[in-house]
């Protein structure tokens, strides 16, 4: 009961800074509400019994790249971001499309239910218990999931020289 | 826990392994080689070294990684194109990047990177392993789009890519995280068994199969999820929009025969209506938008929308024929866009953006033998037979009347019928009108090769099919 009770909590939170993060006008106010969204979906993965994946969660993402996001907003004008208009007007239409998707999400979760039963969160969590999650993460990604954690290390060499390229100023010698 | 990794693994990737040392040796080398024209070369070595190493798994069927990737005929063949599609795009690379003052060695170790990218998603099917190759490739495609950094159409082809890229990748694990809710496992073959056991209408199995579906139609340019390819289409340099309509579109079908043919077959009845849809929409606003363009890269891009519709085809009739002219015209498609877009490369001069159908003006009369090329490589994108473009089109067709999709066929036929059209317009643009000035070429040995290989395959095909189709049958074996 009291997981159902902060699942519904954080996911209140999080649906509700998501919104505003897209509908802040100044980036600061935005990149907090982005915060509080990670934040609340950290909660969900402990809610989950997830702890390591939590845990991550909060360092990486709250820690590391809003961080991150804060320093370039401090670097780049903001001023202008209030002052510009935002050139695409698709309110309406974007909201219809949100709104036709979540009645549609809605009726599949309602109609599917009964095919789709879901382990309660208490059943999994003995077994986690005895060996600990972390190192259930890190045994599997050695083992069943060795290739994809090996490709994913090429895919952030590919990133980091991407992203000096793109930003790397022209020498005199191009 | 050493159960999962044998050293026998390293050999079943031996190829992908060898093109992600080699791109690292390319990004040391790029600190000491000043003329990076040489470090094109040594790409095209480690991509035809790496063609070795596939060449001695030809034949071998096996799984590695505790059965996340498999090595068969139909990953092979993939792969060859991926690396055939690499090799041809850096040998028109190197004149072109140099024209545009932004010849680096980076440039062609992200292509080795997003080519090894592609390889194990030919051979990926585990969601996991395939989710993680598709983006190596996507984030190495998004940097080599805006490699150009001082064009604000590359900057802007780059950012749109990367944006509506990065969307559907989010729709794509929505449709991931339902399929592994559904089954408990990530493995193709799991989610087969675990979807066989629900019932056909299903709600949470048909969410994952609309959303997973809606995130592959992105990759390959399928409309309505079109709209990013023109502009990133227009914006890349041109080199590297060849690459993309060959290489990406290929591997982004690869994945989709395994996803479609294996994971969500069970599901088949309602997905092949979806891809009925869109294969039909695809074909036409393709073609009919095509019509209006006046730049030659957009007008390629409407093409290539189009051709990612024909393709669908295969899919959809879902039987050997079918899946046999996937890979055949993925093949063909392969060489004979690349030399299209070579004669476009072959435009560009310095300061001259080398684009516009008027720069292909009275083109024959100034360069008759690139002309004659250029009409080829068209005809045989429109499907005109002598021209390999007929084949991969008849056996597309072949499979729709064979399993009865006979109004798909007709659409099909009707829709080459347009294209002929708008081909025709750069071929009266070559051939009828009046040269001015700025018709002009520029060639270097790597590019006049390009073209040399591309034309000699796609008669070769066109004449005398039997062999690339024999492979492409090796590929498929029946009931795949």
């Amino acid at each position: 009961m009291l997981e159902t009770t902060l699942f519904y909590i954080f996911s209140f939170v999080a649906i509700v800074s998501a919104i505003l993060v897209i509908t802040q006008r100044n980036v600061v106010h935005s990149a907090i509400f982005l915060a509080a969204t990670l934040l609340a979906v950290a909660g969900i993965f402990l809610t989950l019994h997830a702890e390591f994946l939590a845990g991550v969660q909060v360092i990486v993402y709250v820690g590391g790249i809003l961080v991150l996001f804060v320093f370039v907003i401090m670097l780049i004008a903001l001023n202008r971001t209030e002052v510009e208009r935002q050139f695409n007007r698709q309110w309406t239409l974007a909201a219809i499309t949100a709104a036709v998707l979540v009645a549609e999400f809605a009726y599949v979760i309602f109609r599917g239910k009964e095919t789709f039963p879901l382990p309660s969160a208490t059943a999994a969590a003995p077994a986690i218990a005895v060996t600990g999650n972390s190192q259930l993460v890190g045994v599997s990604l050695y083992t069943n999931y060795l290739l994809p954690f090996e490709i994913a290390s090429i895919l952030l060499l590919v990133a980091i020289v991407g992203a000096v390229v793109l930003s790397k100023k022209k020498t005199a010698e191009d | 826990m050493g159960q999962f990794f044998k050293l026998a693994d390293l050999g079943a990737i031996a190829p992908e392994l060898e093109l992600i040392l080699w791109g690292m040796g390319i990004l040391i080398a790029d600190l000491i080689i000043k003329d990076k024209k040489k470090l094109g070369i040594v790409a095209i070595v480690g991509l035809f070294v790496s063609g070795i190493f596939l060449f001695r798994l030809n034949g071998v069927e096996a799984t590695a990684y505790g059965g996340l990737l498999v090595i068969d005929q139909f990953a092979n063949f993939f792969k060859l194109i991926f690396l055939v599609a690499a090799t041809l795009a850096i040998a028109i690379s190197m004149k072109y990047l140099d024209i545009e003052r932004e010849n680096h060695g980076e440039y062609y170790a992200l292509i080795l990177f997003a080519t090894m990218g592609m390889m194990f998603m030919a051979g990926a099917v585990d969601l996991v392993t395939m989710y993680i190759s598709l983006e190596t490739m996507a984030i190495a495609t998004y940097v080599l789009v805006g490699f150009l950094r001082s064009s604000q159409r590359s900057n802007e082809a780059s950012l749109k890519y990367f944006l509506l890229g990065a969307f559907s990748s989010g729709i794509l694990l929505y449709g991931m995280s339902l399929l592994y809710g559904i089954s408990g496992s990530t493995r193709f073959i799991d989610i087969a068994e675990a979807l066989s056991r629900r019932p056909l209408n299903d709600p949470i199995s048909l969410m994952a199969m609309i959303t997973l579906s809606a995130g592959m139609f992105f990759k390959i340019a399928a409309v309505p999820f079109h709209q990013w390819t023109p502009d990133a289409y227009e914006g890349a340099p041109t080199s590297i929009t060849a690459y993309m309509s060959v290489a990406v579109k290929a591997a982004s079908f690869a994945m989709m025969v395994r996803v479609f043919m294996v994971a969500i077959y069970p599901m088949r009845p309602h997905w092949v209506a979806i891809m009925a849809a869109v294969s039909v929409m695809t074909m036409t606003v393709g073609n009919i938008a095509a019509i209006t363009q006046s730049n030659i890269k957009r007008l390629l891009a409407y093409s290539s929308i189009s051709h990612a519709g024909y393709v669908l085809i295969g899919l959809i009739a879902g039987n050997q024929t079918g899946l046999i002219a996937v890979a055949i015209y993925l093949l063909i498609y392969t060489f004979t866009n690349l030399g299209a877009w070579a004669v476009v490369v072959a435009l560009k001069r310095r300061d001259v953006i080398g684009e516009h159908i008027d720069e292909m003006s009275g083109l024959f009369f100034k360069n008759p033998v690139a002309a004659i090329l250029m009409l080829i490589f068209l005809l045989s994108l429109a499907g005109i037979p002598p021209t390999a473009g007929f084949i991969g089109k008849f056996y597309l067709f072949a499979s729709a009347i064979e399993t009865g999709h006979n109004t798909l066929a007709v659409i099909a036929v009707l829709n080459a019928a347009i294209s002929i059209y708008f081909y025709l317009r750069i071929v009266v643009a070559m051939f009828m009108r009046e040269p001015n000035e700025k018709t002009e070429l520029t060639y270097s040995p790597a590019l006049l090769t390009v073209l040399a290989v591309a034309f000699i395959v796609t008669m070769f095909i066109g004449i005398y099919p039997d062999p690339f189709i024999s492979m492409a049958r090796l590929a498929i074996p029946a009931g795949f």
